[in-house]
């Protein structure tokens, strides 16, 4: 079965969304990360959506879920890379993912995590 | 009394009395009160002459009931040209129209001197020419409507990209002067236009300044509130400057919730707190 590959770097785990979603594939992503956070011990996840270029509002969903589910494990979630288009449709969606921290790309996205984590 | 015999009728005046016609025309166009320029007068001049033999040759081949056919295409085309000429001269539609009504006036007495033995031709001919001017003169009208309507439609493009430039005021700091009212369609532009610079300059903080926006209302302000929050899916922090005492005032008397965006009276103190963000520091030299 196709599947999101998950890396790991020291305590961060990296996502990178290189296919287009659909809703089981997001499904089995969220169960992998979180099981991957307790096992890895991961103190950061980003996620990389640089190549999604289509969101519905389930995947907007998805998304604030998945970090909101980190934020309990204790690993807080950087969003990078998101489309022009993708923002606007999520905006227009209502959906503002309040809470989830957002960067431009994975060099900034991996500053900003450890950032967070030395305070 | 075929319309196929009214159309003959026409194509014979027209090759019989060309030239008279034209100059009946063009002396028709002048009392008009059209206002030429020798230049104009000119241009006008040639296009009359042009659309007489046309109008002469489309009448050997075709029916003169509609206008549509394949024979009357160069006709068309050339009254589309004028008119549209015309319309970018910002001339009047019934200039345009008396353009082609004119005509009549030119041809009808060489029409009625020609056929005066036989009554019933030239009332036949008559209503088949007056119906096919008519045609020709709507057509004109609708050309000259259609481009000014996109003349209009262009202005309206150009406008909207006009008025709204992203600019980069330092490294990682965008700023983005807002002017004139924020409708949806405008918002649209100024989203994806910043959201834009944001990819290419990779700039963290953007400043929208509305300075330039005479009125906040809620939906000015829940447009803003929408930039706002797209710009921060892709990573940016947006601070809004540039508000009016009475633009303040309107904001808090609406109850519009502004309190997770950072605010500032003037642009000088967004750029200020957007240097400090971004980690520059600023020293004055006392020398001067």
């Amino acid at each position: 079965m196709e599947r999101i590959p998950i890396l790991r770097m020291g305590k961060l785990l990296l996502v990178t969304i290189q296919v287009d979603m659909h809703d089981r594939l997001a499904m089995t992503l969220q169960d992998d990360l979180t099981d991957r956070i307790v096992k890895d011990e991961a103190k950061g996840v980003l996620i990389d959506i640089s190549a999604l270029d289509l969101v519905d509002s389930f995947i907007g969903r998805m998304i604030s879920n998945t970090a909101a589910m980190a934020r309990v494990l204790d690993a807080s979630t950087v969003v990078v890379g998101m489309q022009p288009a993708v923002a606007i449709t999520l905006v227009e969606l209502g959906l503002t993912l309040t809470g989830v921290k957002t960067a431009l790309n994975v060099e900034k996205g991996v500053a900003l995590l450890e950032k967070s984590m030395r305070r | 009394m075929s319309t196929n015999n009214d159309a003959a009728q026409l194509a014979t005046l027209i090759q019989k009395f060309n030239e008279p016609i034209l100059q009946s025309w063009f002396e028709q166009l002048k009392a008009k009160a059209m206002t030429f320029d020798s230049g104009a007068g000119e241009a006008t001049r040639k296009h009359c002459g042009q659309l007489l033999s046309l109008l002469g040759s489309a009448a050997q081949r075709g029916q003169l009931d509609n206008i549509e056919g394949r024979e009357w295409d160069e006709v068309r085309q050339l009254l589309a040209e004028v008119s549209q000429n015309r319309a970018r001269q910002g001339a009047t539609p019934s200039e345009t129209a008396i353009f082609v009504f004119s005509l009549k006036q030119a041809l009808f007495p060489f029409l009625r001197s020609e056929l005066e033995k036989q009554p019933e031709a030239l009332a036949s001919a008559t209503w088949a020419i007056t119906g096919l001017l008519e045609q020709l003169g709507l057509y004109t009208v609708q050309v000259f409507q259609e481009s000014r309507d996109r003349i209009i439609a262009r202005q309206q493009q150009e406008l909207l990209e006009l008025s709204t430039p992203v600019v980069k005021l330092w490294q990682n700091i965008l700023a983005l002067p807002l002017i004139g009212t924020l409708d949806s369609a405008r918002t649209q532009v100024v989203m994806e236009n910043l959201l834009q610079k944001i990819i290419e300059t990779g700039a963290a903080i953007a400043i929208i300044d509305i300075t330039g926006v005479p009125t906040v209302d809620t939906l000015v302000a829940q447009h803003l509130l929408k930039t706002i929050a797209a710009a921060r899916l892709m990573g940016a922090d947006c601070i809004i400057s540039g508000i009016r005492p009475q633009i303040a005032q309107t904001i808090v008397h609406l109850g519009v919730n502004l309190e997770d965006v950072i605010t500032k009276a003037t642009l000088a103190d967004a750029f200020l707190i957007a240097l400090e963000r971004t980690g520059a520091k600023i020293t004055l030299d006392n020398k001067g």
